[in-house]
């Protein structure tokens, strides 16, 4: 009981732990995987290629990152105004909404330039509009917030496919997809804005929303942390006594939490349809709102820390889907039970290795 | 005489104990003598508390030995503690509201998987230690609707029921009224006739002198004293324990009155439930004068600070603060009032005043955190912020002087002693103060109150809430009392008698 108290050297704190959680978790994989009569070297050796063997790989593993960024932003900024968001999923599916209803209306008027950025805008203000709904239901009826929000991704996925069936389904298509974007309305590949600087990389589906998403990183920091905003909502996270006595008001607080959420969550479909699919298409934000929640907790809340746990569910996600293609005994499921435990080792079991790497420092210190 | 007969309770051999950086207990030795009263006196910080906690097993020491009844001990949880027959009560009340006393009772030790056998069991074991210590409690009343003396009562009953010998009691009588804490030292006394020993931990040395038969003074981590209590006083008790002269009285020049700045016309309140928790408060603050507000806590000073800062709007009822006018209809919110000239030093400093896990520069602009120098076109200024923080540090000798360290890491005096720095810093026109030196050890106490009496002197208009009466005796120019929600008397400093207000705190006389 005292020994949970010794502090650990920063680095520990900050480095080893998160690897010895991370160690842990493939060591269960690795007995897993042999179960199942697999090779559990070659396996490891597959997933680490599948995800950073090669310029593609590489590039897909940044793809899916790009997305773990936007929605692990989403659950800090809340989390730190003490709001556990686990909307990020219709929030961001929502984003799409608008993100498309904007390009559909008017990428024929508008010149790249401008329908990109009003595109952007318009998957932030959507994202940022659901988020609002469970927002002003917390702060005014006192609704919790977790409820409201994970009920209102039901809510998003059912208007979504009742729009792109009834609605925005492009005429005569077999499929719940809208008609494609125009060519001004995407985001650059990386690949083609590479090749403009000189650089040759192998095509993949990762776009220039990476660096949207980093400056995204930027701001959240800047916001949180040097702005009398972030002040006051990090205040109320800790202690809305506290931020209620300095003069912060409660509600206007937790609606520019969960807006300023809703919105970053909305980036994911930047990433998705500006940048990959080019159209509006169903479940395109299937399980990054919540494995962003895995990746804000891991990343301790902190920007920094939120784009070292993206880049790893990223490599998962991307090394996952190259495991299953090899080992075709490794199914989805499988994978999914991969991230399942990295999750569990690094959230809910993540002072599980404290005691042996305390009792190891106390030996040398 | 007695003590080389009595054999010892508790000893602790050279006790050491580091927290990273700090040296909390430095090679402390003391013996408890069996069947006594031992008090052990200090400032914040002085290292009683870390010592008891070594003691009751929740903190390991680094080096040292710990013996008792004669016997080397290994306390490595409280477990052990409570099998050697030590029991501890806390300052915070550890106890569910809602259950009944027996059911508090046998809380972790209801014995199998039915109850009632266990009830039955404690509720016999009850009725014995009642008779026997005068510790009569409603086995059938919901803590809830005890008093907090009676509450108290439970938590030492809760003890003794699971054998132990030995009670340490930490700050027992901060939440008392003085008839309750007369009361608790009765009941002390009566424990150590029938044979307990027990170890008082405070900073009242009122308590320690009227109830203990031995004193040790701990200062920066070490056992710097022992007397006999009869040998000793109150003023070689505080200068051992600050280590320097203290001076009990504040010697204030007469108020010198200014304009009306604060002033309530029959403010009312009412919560959600219809529950009245302020009913037709009347006061009025003038420039140049501090106003005391005692009370048991409880009766409405909570409550009455909230709305008078603007945290609350009142139900009824008007007040005028600075020439502003707020009543139900016009209310304002705490950033209005600061504008106005209102500072508020907040009666729980560690659930209003600060944030406990941000830095001493982050909390000593907390409430102003959007104006200049700290925030500048929408960002804030860091280097300002910390500058700014070293200042208040020290002009008000907060210790240790890092704004970059966090604020659940200072002392109680030193995070109250920055909190007022932070709201004084602005020359306010009306300063509120809840609690001004609640867990606050003597050196820090003495400074504040002088302080407070220095921005008095400037012209603030000063109300200060207190439950310690004997501080509202020393600070005030006029004293009110707070009972039930309602303002129950009035008296000037110089009229005021202390047994006369505690009947009025205690609501048996109006004046």
């Amino acid at each position: 009981m005292s020994a949970s108290r010794r502090p650990l050297p920063g680095w520990v704190e900050i480095g080893l732990l998160p690897l010895a959680n991370i160690a842990m978790a493939f060591l269960l994989v690795g007995l897993i995987v042999a179960v199942i009569g697999v090779d559990p070297f070659h396996a490891l050796k597959l997933l680490v290629l599948g995800a950073v063997g090669s310029s593609e790989s590489i590039g897909y593993t940044l793809y899916y990152a790009t997305n773990f960024i936007f929605t692990g932003l989403a659950v800090a900024v809340a989390f730190h105004a003490g709001l556990f968001n686990i909307g990020g999923e219709g929030q961001a599916y929502i984003g799409g909404l608008g993100c498309g209803l904007a390009v559909l209306a008017l990428d024929g008027l508008l010149p790249g330039l401008l329908m990109v950025p009003l595109a952007i805008l318009a998957s932030a203000a959507f994202g940022a509009a659901w988020a609002a709904i469970p927002a002003w239901m917390q702060a005014w009826r006192g609704s919790h917030i977790v409820i409201t929000t994970i009920m209102f991704n039901f809510v998003a996925s059912a208007l979504m496919v009742y729009l792109m069936v009834n609605v925005l389904i492009a005429p005569g298509s077999m499929t719940p997809q809208s008609r494609g974007f125009a060519a001004s309305a995407s985001v650059p590949s990386m690949q083609a804005a590479l090749q403009w600087i000189g650089i040759a990389v192998a095509p993949s589906a990762l776009n220039l929303s990476l660096l949207l998403a980093l400056l995204a990183c930027v701001g959240v920091w800047i916001f949180l942390w040097h702005t009398p905003w972030g002040y006051g909502l990090r205040t109320m996270g800790q202690n809305p006594e506290a931020a209620l006595y300095a003069g912060t008001n409660l509600k206007r607080a937790t609606m520019l939490a969960m807006c300023l959420s809703g919105a970053l969550a909305g980036g994911v479909a930047v990433n998705e349809l500006l940048g990959v699919h080019h159209r509006l298409v169903l479940d395109f934000a299937a399980g990054y709102g919540f494995t962003g929640i895995a990746v804000a907790l891991m990343g301790r809340g902190h920007p920094l820390g939120i784009v070292l746990a993206a880049l790893l569910f990223g490599a998962l996600q991307q090394g996952g889907a190259e495991l299953n293609f090899e080992i075709p005994k490794i199914t989805r499921e499988m994978v999914v039970v991969i991230q399942g435990l990295v999750i569990l080792f690094s959230g809910a079991l993540v002072h599980l290795p404290r005691p042996w790497l305390q009792a190891l420092f106390a030996r040398r210190g | 005489m007695q003590e080389l007969t009595a054999d010892a309770a508790i000893e602790l051999r050279r006790i050491d104990k580091s927290f990273g950086s700090v040296h909390a207990v430095r090679g402390a030795s003391l013996r408890v003598e069996r069947g006594s009263i031992t008090g052990i006196v200090g400032e914040n910080g002085a290292g009683k508390s870390t010592l008891m906690s070594i003691l009751y097993g929740l903190h390991r020491a680094d080096a040292g030995e710990i013996l008792i009844d004669g016997r080397p001990v290994e306390m490595a949880s409280p477990r052990d503690a409570i099998d050697h027959g030590i029991g501890m009560v806390h300052q915070h009340f550890m106890l569910i509201d809602s259950f009944t006393v027996l059911e508090n009772l046998i809380l972790g030790a209801e014995g199998g998987a039915l109850l009632a056998g266990g009830l039955a069991a404690a509720r016999a074991e009850l009725a014995r230690l009642a008779g026997e210590y005068g510790l009569a409690v409603d086995p059938d009343a919901r803590v809830a609707d005890l008093s907090v003396g009676e509450q108290q009562r439970v938590e030492i009953l809760k003890v003794l029921l699971r054998g132990a010998r030995i009670l340490v009691l930490d700050e027992p009588s901060a939440v008392l009224t003085p008839q309750e804490t007369d009361r608790l030292m009765q009941i002390l006394r009566l424990l150590r006739d029938r044979g307990v020993t027990v170890v008082l931990i405070t900073h009242k040395l009122r308590e320690i002198l009227a109830v203990t038969d031995k004193v040790i003074v701990m200062r920066r981590g070490e056992v710097v004293a022992e007397r006999r209590t009869t040998e000793t006083g109150a003023e070689e008790l505080a200068e051992l324990m600050v280590g320097r002269k203290v001076r009990f009285d504040l010697d204030k020049a007469p108020a010198r009155k200014g304009e009306t700045m604060l002033a309530a016309r029959h403010l009312s309140l009412v919560d959600g439930r219809g529950v009245r928790l302020l009913d037709d408060i009347s006061l009025e603050v003038r420039a140049g004068e501090i106003v005391g507000i005692a009370g048991v806590s409880g009766n409405g000073q909570t409550e009455l600070l909230q709305v008078l800062s603007g945290i609350r709007p009142p139900t009824g009822g008007e007040m005028e603060v600075c020439r502003r006018k707020v009543d139900a209809a016009h209310p304002v919110d705490p950033a209005e009032m600061r504008d106005l000239g209102v500072a508020h030093v907040p009666e729980d400093r560690l659930r209003q005043g600060l944030v406990p896990a941000f830095l001493a520069s982050e909390t000593s602009i907390l409430g102003y955190q959007d104006r200049e120098p700290f925030c500048h076109n929408y960002l804030m200024d860091g280097p300002a912020v910390g500058k700014y923080c070293s200042d208040l540090m020290e002009r008000f000798d907060v210790r240790p002087r890092t704004p970059g360290l966090r604020s659940a890491n200072f002392s109680g005096g030193n995070q109250q002693k920055l909190i007022l720095a932070r709201e004084m810093a602005r020359n306010p026109r009306v300063l509120l103060v809840g609690q001004p030196t609640r867990g606050v050890d003597i050196g820090a106490i003495e400074f504040i109150r002088r302080e407070l009496v220095k921005s008095r002197d400037a012209g603030c208009a000063v109300l200060v809430v207190s439950v310690e009466l004997e501080e509202i005796l020393s600070l005030a120019d006029r004293i009110l009392v707070m009972f039930g929600g309602r303002i129950v008397g009035e008296v000037a400093a110089g009229e005021a008698d202390e047994r006369a207000l505690g009947l009025m705190m205690a609501g048996a006389r109006a004046a």
